[in-house]
This record gives C-alpha cells, structure tokens and sequence, in this order.
C-alpha cells in the first residue's frame, strides 16, 4: 500500500451511500480475473497471453506505448471486442458471448472514452437517465433524482438541460463519468480519459476520478498521468506489444522500474 | 396555342386527380419511411439473413423501373392472382400505394445507411457500454441521429416518390395525370395541350416545393450538432 489513504474499503466512506455497489453474494474473490487472453487483428497479435487479477476496491493503471493493446484490453473486458482464447471473469462470472444477457450484464462493467461519445441529441440528463430507464427499467423520476445527485458530484447538475456539444472536453467528460456511474457499475474502466482534453480540464476529470477511487470504485484506468497513478492507484501495469511486461506498485514503477523496456518508455514520457 | 380554356372547364376533374395523388402519395410517404426504416435495420443488423433480405430488397426494387413494379402489383398480382384488396373499387389504389411504398422504401433506406455512416462508431460503443443491446441502440441512439443527418435527402426522395406516382395511372389508378391523358383524348379537345401541360406541371409544384421547403427547415432545425 503506497497511498496515505490505506486500503480504499468500499463498506466505509462517506461518499453517496448508493454510488458503490453492494458487495455481490458472488463473493469476495477477485472482481476481475483475466487469464491467458488472447487476441487478433487478423495477422496482428495485439493481446497476447495477458493475465490481470483486480481486487474489489482496487485502482490499476495501465500504462505503456500506443499501440501496445491497452485500449484492446479494455473492450475486451466488456466484450466491445470478443476474444480469441482464455477467459474474462467480472465478479466471478463469465460474460456470455453475444445477446441480450451479454447487453445487461456489460452494463456492470461502466465505461469511460477517450473520446466521451455522449449521445450527441440527448441532454446531458438524458445521457445519465437512459440507461438506467431502458436497461435497469427505473422509473423516470427515480432515475433523474439519481442522475442529480451524480451530476451534482462531478459538478455540472447546472448543465443538466444542456446538449453535449454545448459543454467544454472536461465537462462532457465528467457527464461520461456519471453516465457509467448512474449504471451502478461494478468496475469502471477509463480508456485514455483525459487525452483528448485541453490541459487546464484534465486536473477537473481526474479529481473526480480519484474521488471514485478513494469511495472505493474498482477501477481500470488507461493513463499517463503519473500524478494520478501515484495518488489513486494501487497497482501499475505496463504493456507493450501485446504483453504485460511489468506489474508493479506506482511508487516502486515510477522511481524504480524494473524492467528495462518500462524504463525506457518512462525515459520518454519524462523528458517532456 | 395558349388556350386555357380546356383546363378550367376540366377545373373538376382535374381537382380530383390530384385528390387522388394526395392520398396515394401521403399514404406512401408514411409506409415507405416505416418500410425504408425496417428496411436499413435489417441492413446493418448482425443476423446474416436480415442483412441479405435487406441487401437483396434494396437491389432489386432500385433497379427495377417503377412501371414494371406497379404493372407486376395491379396486373401480376391482382388480376393473375387475383390477390385483390376487398373492396373492389378501390383494390388498385391499394396495390398503387403498397407497389409505390414498396419503391420507394428502397431509396429511404440507402438515405438512411448514410445516415448511419455519418454518426461516429463511439455513439453505438457507448450505448452497448451503458447495456443496450442492438435493436434498442439501433431504435434510441443510432437511428434518431441518422435521420436527422439526412432529413434534406429524405425530402428529395419524397419529392421523386409524389412525381412518381403518375406512373400508378399506367396501373389502373386514376389520378392527376391519367385525368390529362383523359382530357387530350376528348375527341371535343382540339388545341391547348400545352397550357393543360403547365396547369398540371404546377399542381405538382403546389404539392412538391412546400416539401421541398419544409424538409430543407427541418433539415436546419433538427441537426444534431457535435
Ligand atoms: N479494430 C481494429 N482493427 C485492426 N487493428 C486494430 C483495431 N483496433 C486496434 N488495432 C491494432 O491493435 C493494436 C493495439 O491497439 P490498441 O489496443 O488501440 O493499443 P493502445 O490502446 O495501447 O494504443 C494496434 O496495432 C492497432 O493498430
Ligand atoms: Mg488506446
């Protein structure tokens, strides 16, 4: 444990009571067990033997060269691309392979863009309500009372009526946090959120992050932001070509890398 | 030459086949959007069968001149097969209105597959993410976007389908331009054929440039701006 909050418990916290799930009966094992995944792109080979174990409250950080699979794995996590061999266990259960109980129990796993993708001719209410009213089958009014309160935690419930394209990069991305959320998610995954952002909004998206990460939100989080990982995270994991090289905590992967393919990108994205 | 006057004293009849050409041509727009809309959901739908009905529907009415397709419904089915709408005045309306529809949906639906084509791939990867499966993406977050990408071109197929509809005279239904030919072949009718012409050129105008119009205002009004 590096960070100064200790071990996040999602039982404690004094965040809103109903942002993190319930500990499912399914248990206490490990909330995501990826083994020997493997992957194609045609001839390309993008995952390849990949292993990953996520504990339920835990923050890991995918960090590693463009191209290495990071985004890859994300969508394989919840099946936005199928895999090619080994299997993903979220919460002790395999996602099915197509169909209408695949589309409901992807909605466990929360998802956040690069790129945001809210429905550009929905409010920003609408962006947090559907989901929960068309998938979950809350009611309209239960489901914009919740909407509210997670539009009031990433700060923007004074955008509710507003259309996506009106909101500034760090605003819409903060909606996309609370479109996942409202979905009562058992992990977020975060592809790259603050990429696309003008740098003086990227601190707003990640406070909001790490303020999921300290209520105890289990979390996948492609990032370079190095501040974040040390701050929130628990565990680093490098990739490149396809493969986990490294698994490390922050502080240790950050001063003291061990691997010389990881020290050698740190070495880059340093020296700017 | 420029006698109007086969024209007013046809003022009645001629009233009346537009009449008809309202109804066939409203009738079809409304059945031809529902059509072209099930029509483009088969077409990008993961079920190959869907996909190659979708394929096979578009290619083959898109190719086909619009008389073969209204001769093959009145001549072909109702009278060969006698597959007729009960009510027998007006079996052929019917068959005018489902050939027309039929059509047509094959031009709504390619307008509405590049609808599709102009909204981005995150749209539909967030709205699985948040749990949709394909039809609802398809119905809440995919199509209500293309529509709006295309409403313009959508007026322009309308436009195409209302001039069309004069071919449903060659198939038995009496409307504004079967009540022309009627009129030139009074064997009373001597000259004025051309104001006749301009007369009905510009009944058509009445129906299609406010379609124009109000497609092009909608088109700006409903943009889905990114
Ligand atoms: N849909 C796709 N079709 C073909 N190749 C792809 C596709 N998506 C990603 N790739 C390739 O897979 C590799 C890994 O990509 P990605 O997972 O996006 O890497 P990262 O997110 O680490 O930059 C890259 O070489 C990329 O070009
Ligand atoms: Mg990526």
């Amino acid at each position: 444990m590096t960070g100064s909050e200790g071990a996040p418990d999602p039982t404690a916290g004094d965040g809103p009571d109903d942002l993190v799930p319930e500990r499912s009966a399914a248990g206490s094992g490990p909330l995501v067990v990826v083994e020997h995944v493997d992957k194609h792109f045609g001839e390309l080979h993008v995952l390849k033997d990949i292993n990953l174990t996520v504990n339920r409250g835990e923050v890991v950080v995918v960090i590693g060269p463009s191209g290495g699979g990071k985004s890859t794995l994300c969508r394989s996590i919840n099946r936005l691309e199928p895999i090619d061999g080994g299997s993903i266990l979220v919460d002790g259960k395999e996602l099915p392979q197509e169909g209408k109980e695949l589309a409901r129990l992807r909605a466990d796993v929360g998802m956040v863009f690069q790129s945001f993708n809210l429905f550009a001719h929905k409010t920003i209410l609408e962006n947090v309500t559907l989901g929960p009213i068309k998938v979950r089958k809350r009611s309209k009014q239960e489901a914009e009372k919740h909407a509210m309160e997670l539009l009031d935690r990433v700060g923007i419930a004074n955008q509710a009526q507003k259309y996506p394209a009106q909101l500034s990069g760090g605003q819409q991305q903060r909606a996309a946090i609370a479109r996942s959320l409202a979905m009562k998610p058992k992990v977020m995954l975060f592809d790259e959120p603050t990429s696309a952002l003008d740098p003086e909004m990227v601190n707003e998206v990640l406070d909001v992050m790490t303020g999921l990460a300290r209520d105890g939100m289990t979390m996948i989080v492609v990032t370079h932001e190095m501040g974040f990982a040390r701050r929130a995270a628990q565990k680093v994991v490098f990739m490149a070509d396809g493969q986990i090289v490294e698994e490390n905590t922050p502080d240790e992967f950050f001063t003291n890398a061990r691997t010389e393919r990881a020290k050698d990108f740190l070495s880059k994205i340093l020296t700017h | 030459m420029f006698d109007f006057r086969p024209f007013f004293d046809n003022f009645d009849q001629i009233l009346e086949g537009f009449w008809a050409t309202v109804r066939l041509s409203a009738l079809a727009a409304v059945l031809s959007m529902i059509f072209g809309t099930v029509l483009v959901s088969c077409r990008v739908s993961p079920i190959p069968v869907l996909r190659a009905f979708g394929t096979g529907y578009v290619n083959v009415l898109r190719n086909t001149p619009l008389t073969l397709v209204l001769l093959m419904c009145s001549l072909g089915l109702n009278d060969e097969l006698a597959l007729k709408f009960s009510g027998s005045n007006s079996t052929y309306y019917w068959w005018a209105v489902l050939g027309l529809s039929g059509y047509t949906a094959a031009f709504v639906c390619e307008a509405l597959r590049s609808g599709i084509n102009t909204v981005p791939l995150g749209q539909a990867e967030a709205a699985r993410s948040i749990g949709l499966g394909f039809t609802q993406s398809l119905r809440i977050v995919i199509l209500p976007q293309a529509f709006r990408a295309v409403i313009a071109p959508l007026g322009s197929v309308l436009i195409a389908m209302i001039k069309n509809s004069t071919v449903a005279s060659a198939a038995g239904y009496a409307e504004s331009a079967s009540v022309m030919k009627d009129i030139l072949d009074q064997p009373s009718f001597t000259s004025g054929a051309i104001p006749l012409f301009i007369g009905i050129a510009a009944g058509f105008m009445i129906l299609t440039l406010p379609t124009g119009f109000f497609f092009g205002w909608l088109h700006k009004r409903m943009a889905v701006v990114r």
